[in-house]
């Protein structure tokens, strides 16, 4: 007499029972091995650690330059799915496949390469040294780095939606007389900006936690250039493991926080 | 038929061998930076030392570099290192204290503190020397900028911290406040922070940043030896250094795991012979032999060097004074 619906699709338990062991290994006993290994901690030593002068600078470093990139992102990102979905143009699948080379390639061996352009007696950096800035060795470096290191997330994200937009509605908007930016606020923005988000918020995600291309770009100089993974090296490099730890759970924390954020922005977007 | 021609060589290599049968050895050596060359160069020296005394035998040795503490922190996270050749003593210390993989008092195992070669810390130039840099006191003057690596993250920065500091107590005698005084005015001169030696050594080489490179004497001359190295870099000999002394150690726990023990110990003990020590010689470490260290006196100028255990108490006294959170290089960098 059992009144089990059995769902349409078969194996619901193995796969069910499959995700949650290949989350937890991955995923949530790593993740539940740092809050133990923090909770060594009281309250009020974590509180010291975190709140200590040089975390907080660096605190502002990682998650303000992971910002702009992802926002510099956001606009060229943009622009460039725009340009690989709405134009054909000789070297287009060339270029298409170009922008997913920052995932692939080592992210130090970027950061030496822009390191070496960008320094002040290198090809690029000469130019604006002249100009009497550094980019190099300053939080413009950094930030060059994230939106380097970032860039595939928001024209991945757009672009297959993009690629979904009939052409007819856009030009539908125009016959009833929408100019140009109309179609773009009305009908492109709406049916474009959830995807953006998410999009956004991976870059965002990435950045805060990028380690490999920044530190040979930022100087590391402690409260100018010092970001937040590289705290917690030093704290490892004194075999300072709870220290260490106590700084990735804030870490967490704060992205987990800002994500939940960007989450329910999109819900809203997505139900209006 | 074959079975009787293997049983038979196998007789014959256990006669050569003069013990019982021919054993295949992988040895992992758990290194730090810039002795990637020399190690090359001693395992093969090494492997046909064993071989001539254990003929039939195959010796695999396997090398890995990196940042010491990094290294340091691999082998206490289940690296299985047979042995260990780090920057500095304080962390094989941390490997006895937190992976219990080997004794404390490690150090008393081997000749001279377990420390087969030293180095020392010198002053890199650009060509000529432009800012004519000659001591520790220049590199404190107007428009002068130093590149080191932060001693936080670097073994090899540490050793750079320590010999300034060293300078500006003997050039204050003695005064602490004022050595400290000195290394902050140092560090003023210091734009760029790398995690490690070599980073530093791109950001001053490759990049073209600052003036002088504080730096191990081997990566120093490593750097001249370079294509065109002696077209662009000069090195200048302070009048006071410190004596680097980079050890190694037997892993006990991992060595006998894999059934090395006895090449293990062979492996760094080997480092100690005539043929060892004029390997590091060539690979422009300091040798400790004096037969070897006549030999190579004009490569490696006389200077006045401090120790870490003489002048500064060991390692155990030093990082938690000049390096740990809230030491003497923190206090370097307050909020403004």
């Amino acid at each position: 007499m059992s009144r089990r619906i059995s769902p349409v699709i078969p194996g619901f338990g193995l796969t069910l029972g499959y995700t949650l062991v290949y989350l937890s290994l991955i995923v949530l006993i790593p993740l539940a091995a740092m809050f133990v290994h923090a909770a060594q901690l009281t309250w009020d030593q974590f509180w010291a650690i975190i709140t200590a002068p040089r975390v907080l600078a660096a605190l502002q470093l990682s998650f303000g330059t992971a910002f702009v990139a992802a926002i510099i992102n956001g606009v060229i990102g943009t622009v460039l799915a725009w340009v690989l979905v709405r134009y054909t143009f000789p070297g287009r699948k060339v270029i298409d496949a170009m922008i997913d080379l920052p995932f692939a390639l080592p992210t130090a061996v970027a950061g030496i390469a822009l390191t070496a352009l960008y320094a002040p007696n290198g090809w690029i950096g000469q130019f604006a040294a002249d100009l009497g800035f550094k980019i190099a060795y300053t939080p413009m470096g950094i930030t060059l780095a994230l939106t380097f290191v970032t860039l595939p997330f928001v024209v991945r994200t757009v672009q297959p939606v993009l690629a979904d937009i009939p052409r007819e509605i856009e030009e539908a908007a125009a016959c009833l007389g929408a100019k140009p930016l109309q179609v773009f606020r009305y009908i492109l923005v709406p049916a474009l900006l959830p995807a953006w988000l998410t999009g956004f918020a991976l870059a965002f995600a990435r950045g805060v936690g990028e380690y490999g291309s920044v530190i040979f770009i930022a100087g590391n100089m402690p409260f100018k250039t010092e970001i937040l993974p590289l705290l917690i090296m030093v704290k490892l490099d004194q075999y300072d493991y709870t220290g260490a730890t106590a700084i990735g759970v804030m870490m967490l924390v704060v992205s987990f926080i800002l994500l939940l954020v960007i989450n329910l922005i999109q819900r809203r977007i997505e139900k209006p | 038929m074959s079975l009787r021609r293997y049983a038979l060589a196998a007789l014959a290599s256990a006669i050569f061998a003069g013990s019982a049968v021919a054993k295949d050895y992988e040895l992992l050596n758990v290194s730090y930076d810039p002795t990637r060359e020399l190690y090359q160069d001693y395992n093969t020296e090494f492997t046909n030392f064993w071989k001539a005394n254990h003929p039939g035998d195959n010796v695999k040795i396997q090398q890995s570099h990196g940042g010491s503490g990094k290294q340091a922190r691999g082998v206490i996270d289940g690296l299985r290192a047979d042995v260990v050749t780090l920057a500095l003593a304080g962390d094989i210390d941390e490997i006895a204290k937190l992976g219990k993989t080997l004794p404390e008092n490690w150090q008393t195992r081997l000749p001279d503190a377990s420390t087969p070669y030293t180095s020392t810390i010198v002053f890199l130039v650009r060509k000529g020397n432009p800012k004519g840099i000659k001591d520790w006191g220049d590199l404190t003057k107007d428009g002068v900028s130093v590149i080191t690596p932060n001693p936080k993250t670097s073994g090899g920065a540490r050793w750079n911290f320590l010999a300034a500091y060293a300078y500006g107590l003997k050039a204050n005698g003695g005064d602490e406040e004022k050595a400290k005084e000195y290394v902050k005015t140092l560090f003023k001169h210091v734009p760029v922070l790398d995690t490690g030696a070599r980073g530093s050594t791109i950001t001053f080489v490759n990049n073209g940043q600052g003036d002088v490179l504080l730096a191990w004497e081997n990566e120093a001359f490593l750097a001249l030896k370079e294509d065109g190295g002696t077209d662009k870099f000069d090195i200048v000999v302070p009048s006071l250094s410190i004596l680097a002394e980079p050890p190694v150690a037997v892993v006990d726990k991992n060595a006998e795991k894999k059934g090395n023990t006895e090449i293990a110990k062979a492996y760094l003990e080997h480092l100690y012979s005539p043929a060892g020590q004029e390997i590091a010689a060539k690979n422009f470490y300091r040798p400790r032999d004096k037969a070897v260290a006549a030999k190579y006196a004009t490569q490696f100028p006389k200077l006045e060097l401090v120790t870490i255990d003489k002048d500064f108490g060991g390692w155990k006294t030093a990082q938690p004074k000049f390096f740990n959170d809230g030491g003497v290089f923190d206090q370097i960098y307050q909020a403004q």
